[in-house]
């Protein structure tokens, strides 16, 4: 069962704010979920491998030759906001 | 004669002798889309203008003596591949205005052909999903059964493709997110094998687990739009180097002594009477044409769905951390930068990307890591290892592709986890990256189409459309049309 605090804490990971109402339904929701996935612990694993990658392929690396990319005026056409080539935020620093 | 009704090989050979143009059959496409558009709801956007501008350029084409196998053809495109310049939304708020700065490496690939795009599909918020119920933006409806949902997440493309709204369409399938609607629509939808189709500009959901593939009308469509879009991209670092065969070339050769494995595991409590029945005859048709049924087992095949939610949610949550406000998107008021982060998350993801994201990050928060995402990483091994021990006795393996015909609108909204159980006989091919097609194999007595599974070996998709094309040939199913 997950209570809910934990589920506050893993909102507050998740960068995600929820009312009082969405962590009860949450809570109730995760917890079933996490019940289910808790047959998983019916298996010894001892000894298997984790898959990290289904087909093997090893790490994977380009020639290191300059290329054309996309210019900060067309990567910045979707930015809520922006000025001069920078993306804008709320204040950070008071 | 209606042109929206054909087939991409039936349109090929009246395009290339002249018989017909790119803008006839579009006008029939858009004839289509006037008349049941407004109660079907396949698409998030429908690019009419650009359509028929695509058009003229591929009716040049033609008249060049430049064609190529989808020299146009009127295609659905799901809304979570980048479309250069137009909108694509993932079916999300947080995305609800994103124009992609660039175009995604299978979309290149058939605008070098001179496709034509239709419009853009609607589908689950972020592929999560299973009915389409989860859009942003509206639910799609089957076009066998307006009560009925079309499956999900390609749920737009897949209801497109049956309502004769396009002539074939790209789907993506992370946990059977292109085989279930094609089951639901009675289409062909096909998941490639992990690696064999660029994901560069494919939104990403679980990366470990998403492909790209093809929705049609029949057999050979499939396999003329896996030609396509097949092979190595070097913008995608999870793309294989293989050589890609013509996989048309495969189909029409018998399946005599091809050994298919019927997994007991897939024969269960839960499955609904008409799909088992059914999915039986279909065994008993691939027999009588040649095929050497064996009794098989996958062992953990009932650990896949609680496996596959660990790992794809843990996944979800890493890839959607990137929507934050700030780059692109939708974003809320805050009054700081971190209530804004966390508002426009809020307020831009759906109910069930939020679970997702939650319990993905649970799983991978300090103390539970071990417990859950490397314990479901090693029970992936065991799965992966069951398939490969199937296969060295039988050459494919046919299931039911989902449990149940579609449900009902509404039905399964209020408790995910059933929703999540409706995948389970599609998810462990994704865990252990596979290839798998689900053709239409029958109906149930209401009209609602039922799916036959054929998986084969990694990158084998050749014997998968061998077994697919003579058993599609030998029954008439691919023939009725849902309008």
């Amino acid at each position: 069962m997950l209570r809910l605090e934990e589920v506050k804490h893993i909102a507050m990971l998740a960068r995600i704010s929820l009312t009082d109402q969405e962590i009860q339904k949450l809570s109730s929701q995760l917890s079933a979920v996490v019940e289910y996935i808790g047959k998983l612990k019916e298996i010894d694993t001892k000894d298997v491998e984790p898959t990290s990658h289904v087909i093997p392929i090893n790490n994977v690396f380009r020639d290191d030759n300059i290329r054309q990319s996309l210019s900060p005026q067309e990567m910045l056409k979707n930015a809520p906001d922006s000025n001069e080539g920078f993306f804008i935020v709320p204040k950070i620093i008071d | 004669m209606r042109l929206n009704k054909l087939t991409i090989k039936e349109l090929r050979r009246l395009l290339d002798k002249r018989e017909i143009t790119p803008t006839e059959i579009l006008n029939d496409i858009y004839s289509q889309i006037d008349r049941y558009e407004d109660k079907i709801k396949s698409y998030i956007t429908i690019t009419k203008d650009f359509s028929y501008k695509m058009a003229e350029d591929a009716e040049d084409h033609i008249k060049n003596g430049l064609m190529s196998p989808l020299t146009g053809i009127p295609l659905a495109i799901k809304d979570n591949i980048c479309t250069k310049g137009i909108l694509t939304t993932c079916a999300s708020r947080i995305l609800y205005n994103f124009l992609p700065p660039y175009e995604s490496t299978v979309t290149e690939k058939l605008l070098r052909q001179k496709y034509i795009l239709v419009g853009k599909t609607n589908l689950d918020e972020f592929a999560m999903g299973s009915s389409t119920e989860n859009s942003f933006f509206h639910t799609t409806k089957n076009p066998w059964n307006m009560q009925r949902v079309p499956g999900g997440s390609s749920g737009g493309s897949a209801a497109a493709v049956a309502a004769d709204e396009c002539i074939a369409a790209l789907g993506s399938d992370t946990g059977g997110s292109i085989r279930q609607p094609a089951s639901f629509c009675g289409v062909v939808g096909l998941k490639p094998t992990y690696g064999l189709v660029s994901r560069f500009g494919l939104i990403a959901f679980a990366s470990s687990l998403d492909q790209i593939g093809p929705i049609t009308k029949d057999v050979t469509d499939s396999a003329m739009m896996l030609n396509v879009i097949a092979g190595y991209d070097p913008l995608d670092s999870t793309s294989v180097p293989i050589d890609v065969p013509d996989y048309v070339s495969a189909i029409g050769r018998d399946i005599k002594g091809l050994k298919i494995g019927i997994p007991q595991e897939f024969f269960i409590e839960g499955l609904d009477i008409e799909v088992s029945n059914t999915v039986k005859e279909a065994i008993n048709k691939l027999e009588s044409i040649g095929a050497i049924p064996v009794d098989i087992s996958l062992p953990h095949t009932a650990y896949a769905v609680a496996t596959y939610y660990i790992v794809a949610t843990s996944e979800a949550s890493s890839n959607l951390s990137r929507y934050d406000g700030v780059k692109y998107g939708f974003r809320a008021s805050g009054k700081d930068l971190l209530e804004m982060y966390m508002n426009s998350r809020a307020q831009g993801f759906g109910d069930e990307v939020k679970r997702r994201i939650m319990l993905g990050t649970y799983a991978l928060s300090s103390g539970y890591y071990d417990a859950y995402y490397k314990k479901a990483q090693q029970i992936r091994t065991l799965i992966m290892q069951d398939f490969k021990m199937a296969f060295e006795k039988v050459d494919a393996i046919i299931t039911p592709t989902s449990p149940t015909p579609a449900f009902e609108i509404g039905e399964k909204t209020t408790d995910p986890l059933q929703m999540y159980l409706s995948d389970i006989f599609t998810i462990s091919v994704n865990l252990a990256g596979v290839p798998a097609i689900s053709i239409p194999c029958g109906f149930t007595q209401d009209n609602l189409p039922i799916g036959l599974q054929i998986i084969g070996r990694n990158f084998d998709e050749e014997t998968i459309f061998r077994v697919a094309y003579a058993y599609e040939q030998s029954m008439d199913f691919y023939k009725r049309r849902a309008i």
